[in-house]
């Protein structure tokens, strides 16, 4: 049984969820092990990030290098396959730095790549069964995979429950690399924060949060006003921003900003995972049309009904709440 | 600049239901409305824009077969000077990674400064663009939103990570990027434009063309199979509410000031 | 001896013989006018063709009709009578100011039949004539300086207006009505000094008073007021005549042309390319430079009088969208004028993107072709195909906002622009608790019927819309008629497809529809969508005769097949006059008369209605398109009704009832005003006999 690594990205010295999430996909395939976490960049925040992981891992593999003190995929994948034993299986989140990394390093290991793993089944002989979704998430796919040679799978960013922790203190392996070893043809210059905009969506109590169902940038008016009377904020999935109807600093998901509200009201969202991606708590009330969308399987409540007519009639109920509670 | 864009035919998710066939296999083909997948119509789009702006030619390859051609007229209708068609039997079955090694093939048996790619398509696997560029050794960029010539060397380019930021970075040329949807607003192709490009040839590369060795591609060399497509058994999901529209929305109500806080 | 007045043509002038110079004068100002238009007519040259040479006959009468009668002018009371008093001025005064020219170097000229009592007819008619010019000309000064109707008012945006121009002109008028007067005047003072018979002036009029103004003047003086009136009548004749080609007065020349070769087929499209059946051939679609216009089209633009009209029935330009058919006119010819100049070098006209520069993309996007623009304007200027030209160059360069691209490539791919499955196009007759009351056949090989019911897209997809088709079939079904759909053999008429400028893909949809009606074996085809009944009716060829089914309707209550139940008491409906239906084919009563025929049915009827109807933000493709407008037009439209003391429209067409229902809900009216389909009123309220 060859190891899993689970690759850990970290910010600013700290991990997140993701972490235990990936120690958890890696309990599947061999439940018998424990994953080891693999981290890369430099200095006190590499140190930082290392002593916040979770006691879900058999090992921490430290790679640091002065090169890689801004998470660079292209370094990273050459530090990495420096290190790795033949044929190990790594884990990493599918997200815009798995993305970026995982492919490659695929090919690099010789090993064979699944991305966003929404489940895994388990393993027979060197098979692996996992499950898949496509079409934007409106069907599911049993895949098989490969891993005499090793794998290289991304997983779903909260599709598997993170892993408890079983331990308080795991040993950190420092595994170092030739300074100047590592060069690329790609080379980080700067990040640009995205614009705050008006509101800040990721402070709300309530979201109303509109999809491809609101159909019209003018039907967004509708969602703006329960919004107001609800005393929250309007937020959106992509489509919503790609259309041009409402501003980026609006839009939830993988690519825009992870919220937390206490009640987030998905109108018109079919659900796709790269805007559940970034719903990271909270009641989700889900309405929509269409009977069969996959926002259905994740909200906590959901109402099949014609948002552009049930949406108008919540603001005047709620108006009317109001102007009875205000006698 | 010579730009290369890995196009795919896809099912058109916005105009399709997609569901499962009866057999309980696979998906339900009949009434599907093939398109060239959104996030490659956006890559062709930003060649064009490049092309116009830096001189040079665009080609679209696409890996399939006969019935694929008909993106490869769509892009060309839309301003790509070269479609390319890459197609033998013995590439069926492939996996991403198999995939991208006839793309390799292809990429050199060419001189192409940069090479585009959709993020990803309908299978959401996100991996030709990565796997070639690792094959062909060429630095690389996923999730590109932007794109800007620095010189006939290098490239400025942002890729869309977390909280809507952008990263910004160099890239060395030849290189490989995978593109963004939204990255520009591309251009109408109208049936005039279609019918211009009905009778223009379009070339079919096969493996021998490429001088791939068909052992290293197609069913038998794939690690990732997909076995069979199915609708998970409805988990618990959600509460789907069953009153009227007047008795959900009291429902609501009462949620919103339980959970929400609302007074 | 009586001495009397030296004639012009014996005086000097500043050394030189008045006969000579009042032979130079006008051979000069007409070398020069002719030269002017040459230049003028450069661009038209080279220019697109535009075939226009047919049913003289039918254009003559138009120009009687257009240009003589004036007939659109009161459409706007008092500028338009006072441009008929103008204008049946000028028409009068043509022979006495040529007979003033003529005298200049022949001073005994008489126009041939007009000596004589006829002659003194004239002049008595003429003096009136030029009084009353001047006195409009005078009101008209007062009109724009003091009261600046709102329509002539140029938003900056467009640029910057000629108020000094307009007044100039006026003025010139003026003077030359003076100028006339006083030769006149002059004349018959002096005649009156002298005791010579006098020429008998009209009492009142101007050369009356002038002569009598002058009746004590020395003679000298009056010597050299009649020369100088005849000099500044000559002059002034002259500089209008070859100033008027830089301005909007260019008018007073080309409308009679712009009248004479004005469209006599209102609903037939400006096909690609004139005389190019082939469109394979075309390199080019649409106008993308000024060069490819056609030469009537450039010749609107020299017509356009900037008066305004249009832009003011416009209901894009009502709402605030960028769009100003005017502007579109003004704008054109400005640029004419830049880059083909008259008295400077050609410029380098390599063909500058029209889009881009003079005008915007959302300008020529906003446009809903409602035509009421086309209706308002005294001089025929065509917009419609002007609008659906340019969108055909848009769309050659692939220039179309995203916003449509996805119905077009849904339309193209499935037939609709909803991208919805062809075999769901009938659903809507499907219903099982429908097929109960009324069976819908679908047409084929088995099943044929004499009437065909095109449904097309919106009603048959639309949830809310699919209760017009269902209305439409029980009332078919209830007159007896032996009709039929063509399910899902039946795609998207095509009707704005071709409007928005994608001629191809309209002629791809037609052919199929063609085929499939053709094949079908129908006699007739009803439809209750105006927008699929104007394609069918004129976008299309060689159809079965096509009705729309307010037409049906009205016919079968004459007949007594459809008797109506009383109606609601607490409604007051008002009809709104589809564009499609109303102006753009003259269906007016038919709606009216079955309204009509409801016993007890209230009706009133909005200020706007018949052809001057607001356009409710339009049908087909224009439902996808987001435009920047300051406010709906449903909305405004909602406001009308409920002004006229409304509280349900009426309407009968589908795109109508989106954008009024979606209208009612965005002005707050709910509750306050609702819309129903003419079809499903009638379906309400037929008594059904047992």
């Amino acid at each position: 049984m060859p190891q899993i690594f689970c690759y850990v990205t970290h910010k600013n010295g700290t991990t997140d969820d993701a972490a235990a999430e990936l120690a958890a996909a890696a309990r599947k395939i061999d439940p018998a092990a424990f994953p080891a976490a693999i981290l890369t960049g430099f200095g006190p925040a590499l140190d930082a990030a290392c002593s916040s992981l979770p006691g879900t891992f058999s090992e921490i593999w430290k790679v640091p290098n002065e090169a890689l003190a801004y998470a660079n995929a292209e370094l990273i994948r050459k530090a990495v396959v420096k290190v790795l034993p033949p044929n190990s299986i790594v884990l990493l989140s599918h997200e815009h730095f798995g993305i970026d990394l995982a492919p490659g390093l695929s090919i690099k290991m010789n090993a064979a790549f699944v991305s966003d793993a929404v489940e895994i089944e388990g393993l027979e002989g060197s098979t692996l069964k996992l499950v898949r979704q496509e079409f934007g998430g409106q069907i599911s796919a049993h895949v098989r995979c490969d891993i005499s040679s090793g794998a290289v799978i991304t997983i779903r960013p909260g599709a598997f429950k993170p892993l408890e922790a079983i331990s308080t203190r795991t040993a950190v392996v420092e595994k170092s690399i030739e300074v100047g070893a590592l060069t690329a043809g790609r080379r980080y210059r700067e990040t640009i924060i995205a614009e705050v905009g008006d509101v800040d969506i990721t402070k709300q109590n309530i979201l109303v949060s509109v999809g491809r169902g609101i159909q019209d940038k003018d039907n967004v008016a509708i969602a703006e006003e329960l919004a107001e009377v609800l005393g929250a904020a309007v937020s959106c999935s992509r489509p919503v921003v790609d259309a041009k109807w409402l501003l980026k600093s609006r839009q939830v998901g993988s690519s825009g900003k992870t919220v937390k509200p206490k009640v987030y009201l998905a109108c018109g969202i079919s659900g796709a995972s790269q805007h559940l991606a970034g719903i990271k708590g909270g009641f989700l009330i889900a309405i929509n049309k269409n009977r069969k969308a996959p926002i259905f399987q994740v909200a906590d409540v959901g109402i099949v009904d014609d948002i552009l007519e049930f949406l108008p009639e919540l603001t005047s109920k709620v108006r009317e709440m109001r102007t009875v509670s205000a006698k | 600049m010579e730009i290369l864009v890995c196009a795919k035919r896809v099912p058109d998710t916005s105009e399709n239901e997609i569901q499962l066939n009866p057999a309980g296999n696979d998906i339900e083909r009949d009434d599907l409305v093939y398109s060239i997948n959104e996030a490659d119509n956006y890559a062709v789009e930003e060649a064009l824009q490049i092309v116009a702006k830096a001189g040079g030619s665009v080609t679209v390859a696409t890996v399939g077969d006969e019935d694929d051609e008909e993106i490869l007229r769509r892009e060309m209708a839309m301003g790509a000077n070269r479609g390319v068609l890459i197609s033998d039997d013995a590439f069926h079955g492939s996996d991403g990674c198999g995939i991208a090694r006839i793309l390799k093939a292809f990429v050199q048996k060419g001189n192409y400064d940069l090479i585009l790619t959709g993020v990803q398509a309908e299978d959401g696997a996100a991996q030709i663009g990565g796997m070639l560029a690792a094959m062909l050794e060429y630095p690389f960029a996923s999730l590109v939103n932007s794109i800007e010539l620095l010189d006939g060397k290098r490239l400025k380019i942002c890729r869309e990570i977390e909280g809507g930021n952008r990263e910004v970075n160099e890239i060395d040329l030849p290189c490989v990027l995978s593109i963004q949807t939204g990255i520009n607003e591309p251009r109408y192709v109208g049936m005039r434009g279609i019918r211009a490009v009905a009778s223009v040839p379009i070339p079919t590369m096969r493996a021998a063309d490429l001088g791939i060795d068909v052992g290293s591609v197609g069913e038998a060399t794939a690690k990732v199979k997909r076995v069979d497509y199915f609708v998970p058994a409805l988990g618990k999901g959600a509460e789907i509410l069953q009153g009227n529209r007047e008795a959900n929305i009291d429902k609501v109500l009462e949620l919103l000031e339980a959970k929400g806080g609302l007074r | 001896m009586a001495v009397g007045l030296q004639s012009p043509a014996q005086a000097t002038f500043w050394l030189v013989q008045g006969r000579t110079l009042f032979l130079m004068i006008p051979l000069l100002g007409t070398a020069l006018f002719a030269y002017i238009v040459a230049r003028r007519l450069t661009p038209l040259i080279r220019a697109q063709r535009d075939f226009r040479f047919d049913r003289p006959l039918t254009r003559l009468g138009r120009v009687f009709k257009f240009w003589l009668g004036q007939w659109k002018h009161p459409r706007y009371r008092f500028a338009g009578i006072t441009h008929i008093l103008i204008f049946a001025g000028f028409i009068l005064l043509a022979t006495r100011a040529f007979s003033l020219l003529i005298i200049g170097a022949f001073p005994n000229f008489v126009v041939p039949g007009l000596s004589g009592r006829a002659g003194h007819v004239y002049g008595l008619t003429t003096d009136y004539t030029a009084t009353i010019v001047f006195l409009c000309m005078v009101v008209a000064v007062i009109r724009r300086l003091v009261f600046k109707p709102a329509r002539y008012a140029v938003p900056a945006r467009y640029g910057k207006g000629h108020p000094v121009d307009a007044i100039f002109l006026l003025a010139l008028i003026a003077i030359l009505m003076v100028a006339d007067s006083l030769f006149a005047g002059a004349k018959a003072a002096s005649n009156a000094q002298q005791g010579q018979a006098a020429e008998l002036l009209a009492v009142f009029s101007l050369p009356w008073m002038l002569k009598n103004m002058l009746l004590s003047t020395a003679a000298a003086k009056l010597q050299g007021i009649y020369l100088a009136a005849y000099f500044t009548h000559e002059f002034t004749f002259f500089f209008l005549l070859c100033y008027r080609p830089f301005g909007i007065q260019f008018h007073v020349e080309t409308s009679l042309f712009s009248i004479y070769f004005a469209k006599l087929d209102r609903e037939i499209l400006k096909p690609v390319r004139w005389g190019e059946e082939n469109l394979d051939q075309v390199k080019s679609f649409g106008v993308k430079t000024f060069e490819d216009f056609t030469w009537k089209q450039m010749l609107d633009f020299y017509s356009c009088a900037d008066c305004g009209r249009c832009s003011d029935r416009c209901p894009s330009n009502a709402v605030g969208r960028p769009l100003s058919p005017r502007f579109l006119s003004i704008k054109a010819r400005d640029y004419a004028f830049q880059h083909y100049p008259v008295f400077a070098k050609l410029k380098n006209n390599n063909g500058t993107a029209l889009v881009g520069s003079i005008y915007s993309d959302d300008e020529i996007w906003s446009c809903t072709t409602c035509g009421a623009c086309e209706e308002e304007c005294p001089l025929l200027v065509e917009y419609i195909d002007k609008i659906v030209d340019l969108r055909r160059g848009l769309i050659d360069d692939g220039n179309v906002p995203q916003s449509l691209q996805k119905p077009l490539k849904a339309l193209e791919s499935r037939g609709n622009p909803y991208g919805k499955l062809e075999k769901k196009r009938s659903e809507w007759a499907k219903a099982a608790e429908f097929q109960q009351v009324c069976r819908v056949k679908t047409l084929d090989q088995s099943n044929g019927a004499d009437t065909l019911y095109f449904v097309d897209s919106i009603t048959s997809y639309d949830d809310r819309m699919q209760s017009i088709g269902r209305a439409t079939a029980r009332i078919l079904d209830h007159v007896g008629e032996n009709f039929g759909i063509l399910g899902g053999a039946e795609k998207d008429s095509g009707h704005e497809v071709r409007r928005f400028g994608e001629e191809m893909l309209f002629m791809a949809l037609r052919d199929h529809n063609a085929k499939a009606i053709n094949g079908s074996g129908v006699k007739r085809i009803v439809t209750a969508d105006p927008h699929t009944y104007n394609a069918l009716r004129h976008d299309y060829r060689n159809m079965p005769p096509v009705e729309h089914i307010s037409q049906v309707i009205a016919r079968e209550v004459k007949t007594g097949k459809i008797k109506f139940n009383p109606a609601n008491e607490d409604c007051v409906y008002t009809y709104h006059d589809p564009c499609y239906l109303g102006r753009h084919n003259q269906i007016y009563d038919d709606p009216r008369d079955v309204l009509d025929a409801i016993p007890g049915l209230k009706r009133v009827e909005m200020k706007r209605s018949r052809d001057r109807s607001f356009c409710c933000g339009g049908g087909g493709l224009m439902l996808f398109y987001e435009p920047k407008e300051d406010q709906r037009m449903g909305v405004k439209r909602v406001q009308m009704a409920a002004e006229a003391g409304a509280n349900v429209i009426v309407t009968a067409c589908p795109f109508c009832m989106a954008n009024i229902e979606d209208a009612i809900k965005v002005a707050g009216m709910e509750g306050k005003m609702s819309a129903i389909d003419l079809a499903e009123l009638v379906d309400q309220q037929m008594a059904h006999s047992s």
